[in-house]
């Protein structure tokens, strides 16, 4: 090799590790603010990220927030929930949205973060059987034996006795799961978990699992693309993209023993019979669970998206005053007006007595010390 | 310093950035995956990143990358090197401008858009006229077996096969335009037919040049993350070992492609993830450093004819 391209190569690293080593140094002082109007007329940025099945409710509320009020600007990136998770813990955004509570190691990592609840999710277990439209009833236990391969034909006894009005006929069962790590997984998954000691010492819970059969496509889209192509398969999607695509999707056997349709009812009576004993916003919320919840019209695989913030914002580095005070108003608009979007998304909309947790919540959220809430 | 020395120098620093990227994305993957490296990781089979019963092994998935990057170049390539023939050696000048201008432009589609229409269409092609057959005839074959879906292996590695034909066709076509006409002019002259001057004049001339450009189809077959995740159908942990064409498969770049976004960042499963990445990345340059002995030792063979 000649001389000059060494001595090239030897003042590139130098240069570039040069750079590396003073951008720290280089990067400007940020202004101390000294003073703090209540009110401001200033552009401000909220960013957001993570999961993304609410990401079309909170999108439609990035629009709407900014018709109401010019000047704010809510960015949310849908890029799943552990990616909010991570960047939330990175303290690189002003909220994350997640599908799972935090876990105890990630609040760990991740110390005074609240859960707020922004909207319910809710899982179908969609199939494609011709001449079968929809209201195939199945039980928790016989999904789990269906997914873990234990069932393989649809006109297995197990499936014809609980639907004996349905001719069904002698295919095997393609199970179709998310092949991206997502929220709806860990939800089924834990729902699945929780009726079938089998699944949960097989294969457990989680964003992404080792599935013992089927194949995976990413995405509701996906998931729902590849049910409705082909025939014969089963998989779960969220309620609403089963609606809106019009796919046939299965009634469930709820704790109570009756076969529920998935709906926003349904869901939504879930909700109700589970509110009383939710924790406060700056407690643990790993074992709050919808799942397989009490009463005769619950529909038994449904959970909340959550919204997580740090209650003394200002260990964010990029955070001030100013933008503390705009986004505890953005997420108080969020669960009062904010939820009127949900029902034409197909989101379930809040209960009242979740509501009146969040506004604890929110309230609750400090700037150095301060109460933003009564700085706003 | 004379102005030549300054451009020497300029040019010197822009080739050391490319080896100083390449060292520190190396040291990256190395430093993120070191906690979960081991031989349990290249060979297990397991892939669970449920925490509390976290493992992982990638056996399915180098697996699943050869075997469909195999596919890959063994319909891809006879393809490409027909059509490169066609090109430089029998079509007329105005059919020849056409259909290089054509094939280049099939290299420029994006790969998601070859995704979706394996997803939409192709997917269903080769369930019904080629699945659906060989499973009816030749269940008897192992890689054969398993109720056709057209969301599979073989799907995969016919998309990459396509894929590929872009790249390696036109690269072919170059090589064989770039033998000297003394070759064939030499051919004929023995009385040779058609067939025996391409056999003997070109493509024997043109081997290295044929074999670079199967690699550089390879290279890419290996690395394609979008339009394979969409059609492989992405299955995991020992469901995922190639044990027929008709499978369910997953390679380690739609691996990754799938897992990346939701993984824990409180678990292994990032440097798992991130190991995936660097093993990829060995198999990558492993491939092309055999490619490059292969080339230097055809080339190696042919000096020594000429003497």
């Amino acid at each position: 090799m000649k001389k000059s391209v060494l001595v090239g190569i030897g003042a590139t690293v130098i240069i570039v590790l040069g750079i590396v080593l003073a951008i720290p140094y280089l990067q400007p002082k940020t202004e101390t603010i000294t003073q703090t109007p209540t009110t401001t007329s200033k552009n401000i940025v909220l960013n957001g990220a993570g999961a993304t099945f609410p990401y079309p409710l909170i999108s439609t509320w990035t629009v709407q927030y900014n018709k109401i009020y010019p000047n704010i600007m809510v960015n949310y990136q849908s890029i799943g929930s552990g990616g909010g998770i991570r960047q939330h813990t990175n303290k690189t955004v002003d909220f994350a949205a997640s599908d799972a509570p935090l876990n105890e190691d990630q609040r760990k990592a991740a110390p005074n973060t609240l859960h707020i609840p922004i909207t319910i999710g809710c899982v179908v277990v969609a199939y494609n059987l011709p001449n079968v439209p929809k209201g195939l009833k199945l039980t928790g236990e016989l999904v789990a034996e269906i997914f873990l391969g234990n069932i393989k034909k649809w006109n297995d006894p197990l499936i014809a006795n609980l639907n004996p009005e349905i001719q069904l006929p002698d295919k095997e069962i393609i199970v179709v799961h998310r092949s991206d790590g997502s929220g709806t997984t860990f939800v089924f998954t834990s729902y699945l978990s929780i009726v079938s000691s089998e699944w949960n010492s097989k294969v457990g819970k989680g964003t992404a699992v080792q599935w013992p059969t089927g194949l995976g496509a990413a995405g509701n889209e996906g998931v729902a693309g590849v049910i409705r192509g082909t025939p014969y398969t089963i998989g779960y999607v969220e309620l609403a993209y089963a609606l809106q695509t019009k796919m046939s999707y299965a009634y469930l056997k709820n704790k109570d023993g009756n076969f529920v349709e998935p709906s926003l009812e349904s869901t939504a009576a879930a909700v109700e019979a589970l509110s009383p004993i939710l924790p406060k916003g700056d407690e643990s919320w790993e074992k709050v669970s919808l799942l397989n919840a009490p009463g005769k019209d619950s529909y038994p695989i449904a959970s909340f998206s959550y919204i997580l913030v740090y209650k003394e914002l200002s260990v964010l580095p990029k955070m001030d005053k100013e933008k503390a005070i705009e986004l505890v108003k953005f997420l108080y608009w969020a669960i009062h007006d904010g939820q009127n979007y949900a029902p034409n998304l197909q989101y379930v909309p809040l209960p009242k007595s979740v509501v009146n947790l969040n506004e604890e919540t929110i309230k609750s959220i400090t700037f150095n010390g301060e109460k933003v809430w009564d700085l706003a | 310093m004379s102005p030549d020395d300054v451009f020497k120098y300029i040019l010197g620093f822009i080739s050391g950035i490319v080896v100083l990227t390449l060292f520190l994305m190396v040291l990256e993957l190395f430093r993120y995956s070191l906690p979960v490296l081991s031989l349990k990781f290249i060979f297990g089979i397991n892939w669970n990143p449920v925490v509390g019963s976290e493992e992982y092994g990638i056996l399915p998935y180098i697996l699943g990358t050869l075997v469909t990057s195999a596919i890959a170049i063994f319909v891809g390539v006879p393809i490409s090197l027909g059509i490169a023939i066609y090109l430089s050696e029998m079509a007329p000048n105005f059919i020849r401008t056409i259909l290089s201008f054509v094939i280049e432009l099939l290299a420029a589609v994006p790969s998601v858009i070859y995704g979706l229409w394996g997803l939409f269409i192709f997917r269903f092609w080769v369930r019904d006229f080629i699945e659906v057959p060989l499973s009816k005839h030749l269940a008897f074959i192992p890689i054969f077996q398993g109720e056709p879906f057209g969301l599979d292996i073989l799907t995969a590695g016919l998309i990459l096969a396509i894929m590929i034909i872009p790249t390696v066709s036109s690269v072919s076509r170059e090589v064989l335009m770039a033998v000297p006409d003394s070759q064939r002019e030499a051919a004929y002259s023995l009385g040779a037919t058609k067939w025996e001057v391409i056999r003997l004049g070109v493509l024997s001339y043109a081997k290295s040049g044929i074999v670079g450009a199967a690699i550089l189809g390879l290279g890419r077959a290996i690395g394609e993350t979008m339009a394979v995740t969409m059609v492989i159908g992405n299955a995991i942990g020992p469901a995922a070992l190639p044990t027929s064409l008709f499978k369910a498969g997953q390679t380690m770049a739609s691996l990754i492609a799938n897992e990346f976004n939701e993984a824990d960042p409180t678990s292994l499963h990032p440097n798992a993830l991130i190991g995936v990445g660097l093993i990829l990345f060995v198999l990558a340059l492993t491939i092309n450093l055999l490619a490059q002995l292969l080339i230097w030792r055809i080339l190696k063979i042919k000096e020594g004819a000429v003497e």
